[in-house]
């Protein structure tokens, strides 16, 4: 009996502090993937977000983040560029969707859902309007805007997002829309099909 | 001591460091070609050394086998695959820890292992590139951040192809007649 446990007692160790370095790498088995980490560490770290000066679809500055000119407004941001040919123009109903379910509960008031592009260099107001003409976005509840190309790093930076060129000139980038607090903190990432989960969001956090 | 494996590993881990970027442009050369070759340079600088005349307990070599196993593990998390590509400290920690922990342990621990643990290491092996595969190439997100939808896939389809290789390649021998001396004893 000794020596069938000394002949395992290696192995079990191994397996124990191998077990424990994954779960550990891991945040206890709960993110496998750089997207379930970035998610983890917002919903449970809350990051305030640095203070972005956006530019949107008729020109205007639109602030973003940390402000002290707070607007007392819960903000959806997801990412976009307006020749995307494909999770951009898919995703478009299901925001159109949201608007219209957050404008019939009586909170069009209180929430500005943004389409934000990343690639300010191509997206011009004019093209800004266009892509919010295909969708729907009025610019009353919903506006498209750009990242100023300065900024662009930071933006990348503060919100995990990242961007690859696909084969074809365009893009692939996180797909998911995420919820920035009346204080300016980033509070929740969630898939672009999770119309009723962000919709509970926003209700519980306003 | 044999200098030439040690000259051939050290040759093949300076290769996968100069062609890093190269290697990496692709998932599947990044896992399925990058990844194996600096475990074969741990490996080759082990038995290099002249690990396979040392003498070792089953326990031990069992425990060093599996030592290996946690390493690749760790290696085909898609979140450590994804941060070997942007954060150089974890980049330098998978040129570290493949050869010295995957490659190396594995050339000290597998031949003296218990057979049995070599054979359920090794059904897990296949079992777990097809489930792999079958999570690369039917999965409706990105699974790492720095590739493509299409390379996923095609991630996804290598990871096949190497479960049926290996299916093969360890199937073989069960079908070739043993030698003779093993029919004499």
């Amino acid at each position: 009996m000794g020596s069938f446990i000394r002949a395992l007692l290696p192995s079990c160790a191994v397996i124990l502090l191998g077990g424990g370095v994954v779960w550990s790498a891991t945040d206890g088995f709960r993110a496998f993937t750089e997207e379930g980490a970035r998610r983890l560490n917002v919903s449970e770290n809350q990051p305030a977000m640095p203070l972005l000066v956006l530019e949107d679809m008729n020109g205007d500055e639109l602030r973003l983040g940390r402000d002290t000119y707070t607007t007392d407004k819960i903000t959806l941001v997801w990412f976009i560029y307006t020749t995307c040919p494909t999770i951009c123009q898919i995703a478009g109903s299901e925001y159109a969707r949201l608007r219209d379910r957050l404008a019939q509960a009586g909170l069009g008031d209180r929430v500005r859902l943004l389409s934000v592009s990343f690639d300010p260099l191509h997206d011009r107001p004019q093209e800004m309007r266009g892509y919010a003409e295909t969708h729907g976005a009025d610019g009353v509840i919903w506006t498209v805007a750009r990242v100023r190309p300065g900024d662009l790093d930071l933006m990348k930076r503060s919100f995990g997002l990242r961007v690859i060129s696909d084969e074809m000139g365009g893009y692939q980038h996180n797909a998911a829309i995420h919820l920035i607090d009346r204080y300016g903190r980033l509070t929740d990432i969630f898939d672009t099909g999770d119309v009723n989960k962000v919709f509970n969001a926003v209700r519980t956090k306003l | 001591m044999n200098p030439a494996r040690i000259v051939l590993s050290l040759g093949l881990l300076g290769l996968c460091v100069l062609f890093r970027q190269t290697l990496e442009a692709d998932p599947a050369s990044h896992v399925l070609v990058q990844l194996p070759l600096l475990a074969i340079s741990g490996g080759l600088f082990v038995a290099g050394l002249g690990a396979g005349d040392l003498r070792l307990a089953e326990p031990l070599a069992n425990a060093l086998s599996l030592v290996a196993v946690v390493a690749i593990l760790f290696w085909m998390l898609p979140r450590y695959i994804d941060a070997a590509l942007v954060d150089p400290a974890v980049e330098a920690a998978k040129f570290i820890s493949i050869p010295l922990l995957a490659g190396g342990s594995f050339a000290f621990g597998w031949a003296k292992s218990h057979p049995f643990l070599r054979g359920f290491l090794k059904a897990n092996a296949i079992s777990m590139l097809g489930v792999l595969a079958f999570l690369y190439i039917h999965a409706p997100v990105r699974i790492c951040n720095s590739y493509l939808v299409a390379d996923q896939e095609r991630l996804g389809f290598a990871f096949l192809m190497t479960a049926i290789g290996l299916a093969i390649a360890w199937a073989i021998p069960l079908f070739t007649p043993p030698p003779k001396e093993a029919l004499l004893s």
